[in-house]
């Protein structure tokens, strides 16, 4: 057993702050387990080994003159298209497949200036479209859990990564489910934030109006410690909040007695399947021991999530992906004869056909014609299904349903079929139209693979989110649940 | 709504991008399932909502008028594919 990489992110923070342990004793054991698992996962598209280490010697240096923070020295991965200075940042995509980013996103900056140690950058489904990380150009990333099978997406690599303990902490994005789909596949704990909670600055863009940066890690606790980090005001994204960040790690502890937690009746229907629905459950179960009451609530709109959702996102790459045309960076087609075909050819070469589809369809959706009928229609329902929300939180404190419909599917399964794939979300994607914060926690296996729940809650009640989360986690085991097959390395 | 082989060939041409033959007949099987997928939407009456398109309706801030950001041309352009003197390099536009 590798004691190190075994453990939360608290504990390696308490054994940094105790002496127990090094940054340089931490970083070189999670290097290690990734270089042991690495070409088993794929989790990983860039170590940044040297840096790693030069970091840690930072870290302990800091720690030595007293100057260290709670996560000062502890490890942190990132997805690959969180811009890393000087690193490469390739989006999972051959276009951006050269893209050495010339700055750090917002998200990298608080995490450096804290002194996490950056162990490296994750794979993902190519511009993080996507929902089992088939639709990588580094190939598809592995599922610990069973190496055959997917682990979600679009942040794959980061939620098998924090599954195969090869890092404590990633950070991941979510569009349409993007942390809590591969975190509820993955059997770890991952967090999306309220739209605006996090910076978008450096993070390459998909949909705008969706994206939100977040975190994936092994317990509630883990992400209310790195949320602090990266949460708070940016000026350099006109989107970003300027709302105070809570204490996330403070309001864990509060009991849960008095809480409603309401349960939509359009995510309980006949289409829930038996033994999700019996996990579902036994989450209630161990939350009405804690005190907690339970409600049906009305979404009457969330059916029409999925379908609103797919010319919205799809709209807004369209538009956002029109700059990789070959002139200023990427991917750029030899020899063009003229302007039309250095665009058209250095667009079809670098992108996947995930990609082309939803610029395809995007392009459609806001041609001459077809705006009113498509994307401001989807902007109506956005409104119906954020309303929604707001009636159902005068009723109770959180949402819960199931993360996904089923664990996770084998390679391959759906990868030809994008409507099935499209239906992985259909209980992630509301809550990004409505640019509320939800959560996807254990929930226990399922034929030995894991389920999971998600909670979601109003805007900027991420601590509430990650409160109740870690009394459940408090209370049960599920969170400790690891991929038999990779403990031993 | 569908999407017939000259839809497809007038939204690719205006999203810059080529498709091979045989891409263009399954990609165009492909946008037919997702456009069905999508058709839901119209059977939900929308009539007087207004679109949403900021899910927290908040409001462009304004900075104050100052320099921010200075000239980074020079670093930025290491990572264009073909730049000179300052430059991007693109083919010959105006005979």
């Amino acid at each position: 057993m590798n004691e190190i990489t075994d453990l939360s992110l608290k504990a390696l923070s308490e054994g940094l702050q105790a002496k127990t342990f090094s940054s340089v004793e931490i970083t070189d054991a999670f290097l290690k387990r990734i270089g042991a698992l690495n070409a088993k996962t794929n989790a990983f598209i860039t170590v940044t080994e040297e840096a790693a280490r030069a970091h840690a010697v930072d870290a302990d240096a800091r720690h030595a003159k007293g100057q260290a923070g709670p996560l000062t020295g502890v490890p942190i991965a990132h997805k690959d298209l969180f811009c890393t200075e000087g690193v490469l940042t390739s989006c999972g995509s051959k276009m951006l497949a050269n893209f050495i980013a010339p700055y750090d996103a917002h998200v990298v900056t608080q995490c450096k200036t804290a002194g996490l140690v950056t162990l490296g950058k994750l794979n993902m489904d190519e511009f993080a479209m996507g929902s089992s990380n088939e639709n990588s150009v580094f190939g598809p990333v592995h599922n610990p859990w069973d190496l055959s099978r997917v682990p979600g997406g679009s942040s794959g690599g980061s939620a098998a990564a924090v599954a195969a303990s090869m890092t404590p902490l990633a950070t991941a994005t979510d569009t349409g489910g993007s942390i809590r789909q591969p975190a509820a596949l993955t059997g770890t704990s991952g967090l999306k934030p309220t739209y605006g909670r996090v910076s978008r600055y450096g993070m390459v863009a998909f949909a705008s109006s969706l994206d939100q940066g977040g975190l994936i890690a092994q317990t509630a606790e883990d992400i209310a410690l790195g949320l602090g980090v990266i949460a708070g005001h940016d000026v350099r994204d006109s989107t970003s909040a300027n709302v105070p960040v809570d204490d996330y790690a403070q309001e864990l502890e509060k009991p849960l007695t008095g809480m409603t937690i309401g349960l939509p009746e359009a995510f309980f229907d006949e289409r829930l399947n038996a033994s999700m629905g019996q996990r579902v459950d036994a989450v209630i179960e161990a939350f009405q021991a804690l005190g907690v009451q339970f409600k049906t609530v009305q979404l009457p709109h969330v059916a029409e999530a999925i379908p609103a959702y797919y010319v919205i996102a799809p709209a807004e790459a369209s538009s956002n992906l029109s700059r990789y045309d070959g002139v200023r960076f990427g991917h750029r087609a030899d020899n063009p004869t003229d302007l039309m075909d250095l665009y058209e050819r250095s667009r079809s070469e670098g992108f996947g056909s995930e990609v082309k589809r939803r610029i395809l369809i995007g392009t459609y959706a806001l041609s001459e014609g077809y705006f009113d009928a498509y994307y401001k229609k989807a902007q109506q329902i956005r409104r119906l299904i954020r309303d929604d929300y707001t009636q159902a939180f005068t009723e109770c404190d959180l949402l819960l349903s199931p993360t996904t419909p089923s664990t996770a599917f084998p390679i391959g399964e759906k990868s030809t079929d994008p409507v099935a794939m499209y239906l992985e979300d259909i209980y992630t994607v509301a809550t990004n139209l409505a640019g509320l914060p939800g959560g996807s926690f254990q929930a226990g296996l399922i034929d030995g693979l894991p389920a999971g729940y998600q909670l979601t809650g109003p805007a900027f009640s991420e601590g509430r989110i990650l409160n109740a989360a870690h009394q459940l986690q408090q209370a049960t085991d599920w969170h400790q649940a690891r991929p038999e097959g990779l403990t031993h390395v | 709504m569908s999407l017939s082989g000259d839809d497809l060939a007038r939204v690719a041409k205006l999203a810059r991008l080529g498709l091979t033959t045989e891409e263009k007949e399954a990609t165009a099987t492909q946008l037919n399932g997702i456009l069905a997928l999508i058709d839901r939407m119209q059977a939900v009456d929308t009539d007087s909502v207004e679109p949403l398109a900021h899910p927290l309706e908040l409001t462009q801030v304004l900075r104050a008028d100052e320099v921010t950001e200075h000239n980074q041309r020079d670093h930025y352009q290491r990572v264009a594919p073909h730049a000179q003197d300052g430059l991007y390099l693109v083919p010959r536009v105006v005979e």
